[in-house]
């Protein structure tokens, strides 16, 4: 019963949000059922558009998949952007020191320096947290300002594009060797390697979460860091490696933003998300909605991907401005949330309701398996 | 009907599916007696107290209050009828004042203002007729448990309860407390207050009662009086069939020391010291149990030899000649400690892990549960089912959340899980408390399986039966000292008493 609402609930926080969606668009001016299709159009309408999607999804099933490690740890891992830019840096600067180093060299390099850009800046909130009790979800956003504000830096002045100092001074570097340039895998599309490399990191978080002693010992010091740690499992070691490896994630995901875009270079306007496009916050919504199961966060990702590409053609077909996937993402949030306490409410009213035995309070009697999801939520909130 | 009891159940039965919970259960609380319900975690108490409170409906029987048919259908109406329930966990607002905590849910008398001065008057009335003591005006974090509980008690009072349930009320309280808790108790019952008394310490039940009842599987099992039975009976009848309270413990020459204390001090929680200088051997085949009266420095002792809390410069723990003093959880165990902590569910076990994984909690780095760098999920079952079966841990399948199983059930895991690492010392802190007269049992009986092959063991215990029963030495801990060590066979229940007040 309870595994049941656990897979129904969100489905139907989502649809809820779309109902919204669709009294938003009627406010309007425009048809409800006309948006919707061009929603639908523009994320699946034709294979481009699928491929764009995906490409969409990559950063945020990154990002998503490092969260859930952090969440799994009880580490509330907030610095998905500050991470995602720390990885795209370090990864740029090496693209732009060694741009003549050979492809198949320089691809895993720049891969490699997204990930320890990304891990080290956040194994720093995680050497806070585990040795100097600073709370993470503070010190994790804080770090978000200071890498976008690094990033401004580094591009108005050392990282500059040359061109550009005479001139309008864009914040952006120079286009990337083609060398580092991640190949595209169906040609006449935008589908690169990023998109199979984010579902294999996927895979890999699974396998090590629920495979491996490492992360028995995340879950263990997510779980009960006491019994952890009185069965002499270091739980300050393991905060640190959850951070890390979920700045890690979040790194590879800037790596993928810069090597994977049809610009080639790290491209900023100043604002605070002007690269990421706030992958590193969507990111975790994508983990919540997939239940912070590494395996979920895939089809979750690519459907926060399809409402961003879908938001697009809406604003082109419709006029209707994209902010309203934004509006949407949110909504679902407050549902998938909400809708957790609604069914909180409604097991209490099946226990009291056992007075008079049916078939379906049968299982309530006994317990149950906790459902991945509930277990999320309640850690998060 | 000039002495209808205060309350009838009469032929209560209730069923969820596949438990029969509560089978034609009748029982009755006269004014002015303590009728203790007795029975292991499952036996149906809790389910006859929640009906009777009015969260669930029986299927058939009555309840008469006052030799009237009563219909309670809420605990407001339950409150209403003059019925009340003191939670095992208490059930009072941290930040707010003993006045505060007893008006809460009531209607006020001046519409939306509070009404505090007239409570407070009341409060004290109640506290001065019973003699609890309390000072309505102090907010409730800044309470010891005991005192914590006698709100409750003064919340109950204050609805005008006749019939109060309480539900295990010893569990969370020092004899002193219980000591206490027992004379506000007997000063209710004077007044004619019924009282409902839930409990499985048998001496307590032994001491406090008017009437026992004991029920088994849903059944009643026993209807007795402390003048007709004992303490084995009262077990025999929880468990239906025979137990032994004192398990038999065959002679063994004492080894090397091989646990070694010398001049361990520890500070507690809040920075001052809690334990003192402590020195003490335990030698391979003995057991040596430390007596005390909780809150004497037993935990941060425990702590310490587990690694968990640093000692203070100047301390030794040692374990076969190994130095630990400054040594984390993880080398204290690789040389070969193992640890039963005093709070399973906090520091023993995960509660949402599966029951497999917590027998694989300090173990599950071992290369042999391994293929490669993943677990290797066949060998971790058979393992686990070995460890299952043989320490007859009583679960549906090794998946199933450890949160879940009963508390003696989770205990026997814990043991399993430590016995396993062949340990040469084993510390186990209040082993069966909490835990039903079966589980507890068989862990005295591993406990005593491991002294005879020569592991030492130290035993913290504040059940005195418990290290009159298990213990070839005691050691008295008061005031983070050992004031006294004594043999078990020079011991009293009396001396270690004195001991433990201090004396």
């Amino acid at each position: 019963m309870k595994r049941l609402t656990g897979g129904i609930v969100p489905l139907g926080a989502a649809l809820v949000a779309f109902l919204f969606g669709a009294i938003m668009i009627l406010t309007l001016g425009a048809s409800p059922v006309e948006g919707l299709g061009a929603m639908i159009d523009g994320a699946f309408g034709t294979g481009d558009r699928v491929a764009a999607t995906a490409v969409r999804a990559t950063p945020l099933l990154l990002v998503g998949a490092g969260i859930t490690i952090a969440f799994r740890a009880s580490v509330i891992n907030i610095g998905g952007e500050g991470q995602i830019i720390a990885g795209a840096l370090l990864s740029t600067a090496l693209a732009l020191a060694i741009p003549d180093t050979p492809k198949v060299l320089l691809i895993p390099l720049v891969i490699l320096a997204g990930i320890v850009g990304g891990g080290l800046w956040g194994a720093i909130p995680g050497v806070l947290k585990a040795y100097a009790s600073v709370n993470e979800i503070l010190s994790t956003i804080m770090l978000n300002i200071v890498a976008i504000q690094l990033m401004n830096y580094l591009l108005r002045g050392p990282m500059i594009d040359p061109v550009e100092v005479g001139t309008s001074r864009i914040p952006q570097t120079e286009r990337l060797t083609d060398n580092a340039a991640f190949p595209t895998l169906i040609e006449g599309t935008r589908l690169h390697l990023g998109v199979p490399m984010a579902v294999l990191a996927a895979i890999i978080v699974y396998v090590i979460l629920f495979r491996t002693p490492l992360g028995f010992r995340l879950r263990a010091v997510g779980h009960n860091p006491d019994a952890a740690r009185a069965a002499g499992i270091s739980v300050e070691r393991n905060i640190v490696s959850a951070l890390s490896m979920s700045g890690a994630l979040c790194g590879l995901a800037g790596v993928v933003l810069v090597f994977g875009s049809e610009s080639l270079r790290l491209v900023t306007d100043g604002g605070s998300a002007g690269f990421t496009g706030s992958a590193g916050f969507n990111g975790i919504v994508a983990a919540l909605f997939g239940g912070l199961h590494p395996l979920w966060t895939i089809p979750s990702s690519f459907l926060f991907g399809s409402l961003l590409t879908g938001a697009t053609e809406l604003q082109r077909e419709l006029q209707i401005p994209n902010a309203l996937a934004i509006a949407l993402n949110g909504l679902i949030v407050l549902f998938v949330v909400s809708s957790d306490k609604v069914r909180n409410w409604l097991d209490l009213r099946l226990d009291r309701s056992m007075s008079t035995p049916r078939s379906e309070t049968a299982e309530a009697a006994v317990p149950l398996e906790t459902d991945d999801l509930e277990e999320a939520l309640e850690e998060t909130t | 009907m000039e002495h209808a009891p205060l309350l009838t159940m009469r032929n209560i039965t209730k069923t969820f599916p596949g438990v029969l919970a509560n089978d034609d259960v009748s029982f009755d609380v006269h004014a002015g007696e303590v009728h203790t319900l007795l029975g292991e975690n499952g036996a149906g108490k809790s389910t006859l107290m929640k009906i009777l409170f009015g969260l669930y409906q029986p299927d058939s029987g009555e309840i008469r209050l006052r030799g009237e048919v009563a219909s309670i259908t809420s605990p407001t109406s339950a409150i209403e009828q003059r019925v009340g329930m003191v939670h095992q966990h208490f059930m009072l607002v941290p930040t707010l004042t003993v006045a505060e905590n007893v008006a809460l849910g009531l209607p006020s008398n001046r519409g939306f203002r509070t009404d505090l001065d007239a409570v407070s008057e009341r409060i004290v009335e109640i506290s001065e007729q019973y003699g609890l003591s309390v000072d309505p005006s102090i907010e409730i974090w800044k309470l010891s448990v005991g005192e914590r509980q006698r709100v409750e008690i003064i919340k109950a009072l204050y609805r005008d309860a006749e019939l109060l349930v309480l539900d295990e009320p010893t569990a969370v309280l020092t004899p002193q407390e219980v000591d206490d808790l027992f004379v506000i108790l007997r000063q209710m019952t004077a007044n004619g207050t019924g009282i409902i008394f839930i409990s499985h310490k048998l001496h307590e039940v032994l001491e406090l009662s008017d009437r026992i009842t004991v029920l088994r599987n849903g059944k009643v099992t026993g209807d007795t009086t402390p003048s007709e039975t004992n303490r084995q009976q009262l077990a025999e009848m929880m468990v239906g069939r025979e137990v032994k309270l004192a398990p038999d413990k065959p002679h063994v020459d004492l080894g090397l020391a091989r646990l070694q204390l010398r001049d361990v001090s520890v500070k507690g929680d809040r920075g001052t010291i809690a334990v003192d200088g402590v020195s003490l051997d335990v030698h391979a085949g003995e057991i040596v149990g430390i007596a005390g009266v909780s809150g004497n420095g037993q935990r941060e002792l425990a702590e310490t030899i587990a690694g968990l809390r640093p000692a203070e410069s100047g301390s030794s723990v040692t374990i076969d000649d190994a130095d630990l003093t400054k040594a984390g959880p993880a080398r204290t165990r690789a040389a070969g400690l193992a640890y039963v902590p005093e709070e399973r569910m906090k520091d023993g076990a995960v509660g949402e892990f599966e029951v497999s994984e917590n027998l694989l909690l300090i173990n599950h780095g071992d290369p042999k549960f391994r293929r490669g760098p993943l677990f290797d999920f066949a060998k971790i079952r058979e393992h686990c089912q070995r460890l299952v079966d043989q320490f007859s841990v009583k679960t549906p399948s090794l998946d199933t959340p450890t949160s879940s199983l009963s508390g003696g059930n989770i205990q026997k895991l814990i043991m399993a899980r430590e016995l396993d690492s062949r340990p040469s010392v084993i510390l186990a802190a209040q082993p069966t408390r909490g835990v039903d007269i079966g589980a507890a049992e068989y862990i005295h009986s591993e406990l005593i399986e491991q002294r005879n092959v020569g592991v030492a063991i130290l035993m913290i215990s504040e059940d005195l039966d418990e290290v009159l029963g298990l213990a070839d030495r005691i050691a008295v801990m008061f005031e983070g000292r050992i004031v006294t060590v004594i043999d078990r066979e020079a011991a009293t229940r009396e001396a270690l008493g004195l001991a433990m007040a201090g004396g």
